[in-house]
């Protein structure tokens, strides 16, 4: 089973590739960025295929305990564990599970692992295949943050927000940057939408070019998305390495509390995580 | 005339179709059977009925509610114009079937586009209205609101896989409820079709509401399983549940011993014992359930003895009973579940959980001038608590129920209250209550019947007026 669903996504990649190329003469022609360049990111730097059962490989992953200082600058409500009932590796997954629970005076668990410490690079390919959970409330993300926040107070340095989600919003994810003048509210960001499917029924790649001078956007084989310098506000702050988060965030200002609806628990399975840097 | 033909010729080869594999099901299957395919055409109505429609409005319906419009279109040259009456005229209820089966296995919705003259609730719109069926995969969205521009609607299918010979392809029924509820209006219905929008996910069937039941109850009762909804959220974010019909589910039973279940959810209680109903929808289990504690056989009340021509019936196997509205108004904050019981050919009406509970005959109401008494047999296990009282009401001649707000009459109505301090456990009890008090000269409008309060659990059967 997992050798046909590594056939299919080396299929799936080989055409995202040649789309990309496509997708990118497309781009220059009518781009007025002459300068723009296409890298092919083809050499594999790090992978976590999820195939070995149990806690996540702490090789690659560390985790992040705790409700955060103001619910991690958000009003979450979960209390993020490492316990299995939140976050565990089972049938080629990484499943990162939200609870309804009362928990250390949370009314809400789940968890938020991270390649800090671990890995850390500037520019690549990162992507990553997921099925996410859905309901009101639900706020799942893949993302990365500057190895630099403990000393460049975010968002000084730098945060690239590959996928985010909104759980009573299937159809939809989101892609951002976030730097000095435009985080939060005002990152810069851009919306994707599936006009006939849903993000929660079935697995996605979720994924970025990043090299210097723009970040690439993508869904599946769709690029929707290009930030360059030009795009910012602000100061251009990702030209230095970055490591990878996976989380899944209950309420909070962005997505708004559960409602009566949502139904617990709420799994964001990750089939994969890979970086690929130029050759 | 051309389209007509191709439409016969159509139907004698699905006659056709359908003969061959009705004489292949008398045997078993073999492995290369092949079951006969149909059309899967998704249009209903674009500009015009499409693939064969034919239109049947509803029994007592307003039949001119429906035309075809040519002015307010949302897109192209026409769309379907529902002019639903007033309060008191009549409603619009039709079912527009297909001539011929359709395959519409391969959707998720059916979708249309939609606008009324003043904002207004669909009481109730759906698909899976067929005659040859007995609408076995009916489908019932209720209460869909309307607003007065033109919006895009979505009905999920529960379970594609069932609508694979699929005639009754849309149907509604809308008319004011009461003087306040919209009426006098027109609502319009545009591109009308299935479609496969793959934005639906995250079934959650459910039977008896999602609540797990427990119910005592005895050898030879059949019980209806009720409550039987999808909910499954749309492309929007937003949970849509529709009321379905008993086919699409799949019914289990944890011990065929004690009760068996059929593929309409009516459970038949076989043995003595505790078995527990449960169901799956397209594979995914149902949320709620029902567990039968049976303990043996139900006495049967006693078989009424008077002549029909004394007797005005409202629920008794021994008499045509009149036309009952509801058996469980389901009014805010009544408690009350209501279970049809068929107790060896005896249908009894179960009330449980109850705080207070309606029956409804307002259509037409009961004239019962030249009647004396309401009797009515009631059996239960429970001890009594305080009194049971019976409220027999009559609402005049305004044609509504006026109550105030602790449910007692207002304007023209008028009722009578009678208490039942004495209910034995473990037998049925006839009670006979003379027609006197308030309602002695004012019983030629009787509309309801109210329980309230006594006994939570109780068995009802022999509800009738006589002299």
């Amino acid at each position: 089973m997992n050798n046909k669903n590594k056939n299919k996504s080396g299929l799936v990649k080989g055409v995202f590739l040649s789309l990309m190329v496509v997708l990118f003469l497309t781009t220059t022609n009518c781009s007025t960025d002459e300068s723009q360049t296409v890298a092919n990111f083809t050499t594999l730097v790090m992978s976590d295929e999820f195939n070995t059962d149990g806690a996540p490989d702490n090789s690659k992953w560390n985790y992040e305990i705790g409700t955060g200082n103001n619910g991690w600058g958000n009003n979450e409500l979960q209390y993020y564990t490492d316990r299995t009932e939140n976050v565990k590796v089972e049938n080629g997954y990484l499943l990162i599970t939200a609870n309804q629970e009362d928990f250390n005076g949370s009314s809400y668990t789940s968890a938020r692992i991270t390649t800090q410490g671990k890995f850390e690079q500037a520019y690549g390919r990162f992507e990553a295949r997921i099925r996410l959970p859905y309901g009101k409330g639900l706020w799942p993300a893949f993302w990365l943050l500057g190895n630099d926040c403990e000393t460049n107070i975010w968002p000084q340095c730098g945060e690239i927000d590959i996928m985010e989600y909104l759980g009573d919003n299937p159809t939809t994810i989101f892609g951002s940057a976030h730097g000095p003048g435009y985080s939060a509210g005002e990152a810069v960001t851009k919306d994707y939408v599936l006009e006939n499917g849903r993000y929660d029924t079935g697995f996605h790649v979720f994924g970025i070019e990043w090299g210097p001078g723009y970040i690439n956007y993508y869904v599946d084989d769709a690029l929707y998305q290009t930030i360059t310098p030009e795009d910012t506000p602000g100061e251009w702050v990702f030209d230095h390495p970055f490591y990878i988060i996976l989380n899944v965030a209950v309420g909070g200002n962005f997505p708004g509390s559960p409602n009566d609806e949502t139904v617990f628990p709420q799994t964001m399975l990750v089939d994969y995580v890979r970086v690929y840097q130029q050759q | 005339m051309k389209t007509r033909k191709n439409t016969y010729s159509k139907i004698i080869l699905y006659v056709g179709l359908i003969f061959i594999t009705a004489i292949s099901c008398e045997r078993d299957l073999s492995d290369d059977a092949e079951f006969a395919t149909y059309p899967t055409t998704p249009d209903i109505f674009i500009d015009g009925f499409v693939g064969g429609l034919d239109y049947f409005p509803f029994g007592g319906s307003f039949a001119e509610a429906f035309s075809v419009e040519t002015e307010e279109t949302y897109l192209g040259s026409a769309s379907m114009r529902f002019d639903i009456p007033q309060f008191g005229v009549s409603y619009g209820g039709a079912t527009f079937p297909s001539t011929g089966p359709r395959d519409l296995s391969g959707y998720d919705a059916l979708t249309f586009w939609a606008k009324a003259s003043q904002g207004a609730d669909i009481n109730e719109i759906g698909f899976g209205i067929n005659g040859d069926t007995n609408n076995k995969f009916q489908v019932t969205l209720q209460n869909l609101p309307l607003t007065t521009n033109w919006a895009k609607y979505v009905i999920a299918i529960p379970d594609a896989s069932k609508l694979n010979q699929e005639k009754g392809m849309f149907w509604y029924a809308e008319g004011a409820e009461n003087q306040f509820d919209e009426g006098g209006y027109t609502f319009w219905i545009d591109e009308l079709r299935f479609e496969k929008l793959g934005t639906i996910g995250q079934p959650q069937p459910a039977i008896l509401n999602g609540v797990d039941e427990v119910q005592q109850t005895f050898v030879d009762t059949n019980i209806t399983l009720s409550g039987l909804t999808q909910t499954q959220n749309l492309g929007s974010g937003q949970n849509q549940t529709v009321s379905v019909a008993p086919s699409y589910f799949e019914f289990t039973s944890s011990d065929v011993d004690v009760a068996i279940v059929n593929e309409l959810g009516v459970v038949s209680v076989v043995g003595t014992g505790t078995a527990t109903i449960t169901a799956t929808l397209g594979n995914v289990a149902a949320n709620g359930s029902l567990t039968i504690e049976s303990t043996g056989a139900l006495a049967t009340a006693p078989t009424p003895t008077l002549p029909a021509a004394n007797v005005i019936s409202i629920f008794s196997n021994a008499y045509n009973d009149v036309p009952v509205d509801f058996f469980n108004a389901g009014w805010t904050g009544s408690t009350t579940e209501t279970t049809d019981i068929n107790s060896g050919g005896n249908d009894i009406k179960y009330y449980t959980q109850n705080n207070f509970v309606g029956i409804g005959f307002e259509n037409p109401t009961v004239d019962a001038s030249a009647m004396t008494h309401m009797h009515i047999d009631i059996y239960t296990d429970d001890v009594i608590n305080g009194n049971f009282e019976i409220q027999i009401r009559d609402r005049g001649a305004n044609g509504v129920i006026n109550s105030d707000n602790n449910g007692f009459p207002t304007e023209d109505d008028a009722d009578l209250r009678y208490s039942v301090n004495s209910l034995p456990q473990g037998q049925w009890t006839s009670i006979d209550i003379p027609l006197s008090g308030n309602i002695a000269s004012q019983k030629n409008n009787l509309a309801l019947l109210v329980f309230v309060g006594g006994v939570p659990n109780f068995y009802v059967d022999n509800i009738y007026f006589y002299n």
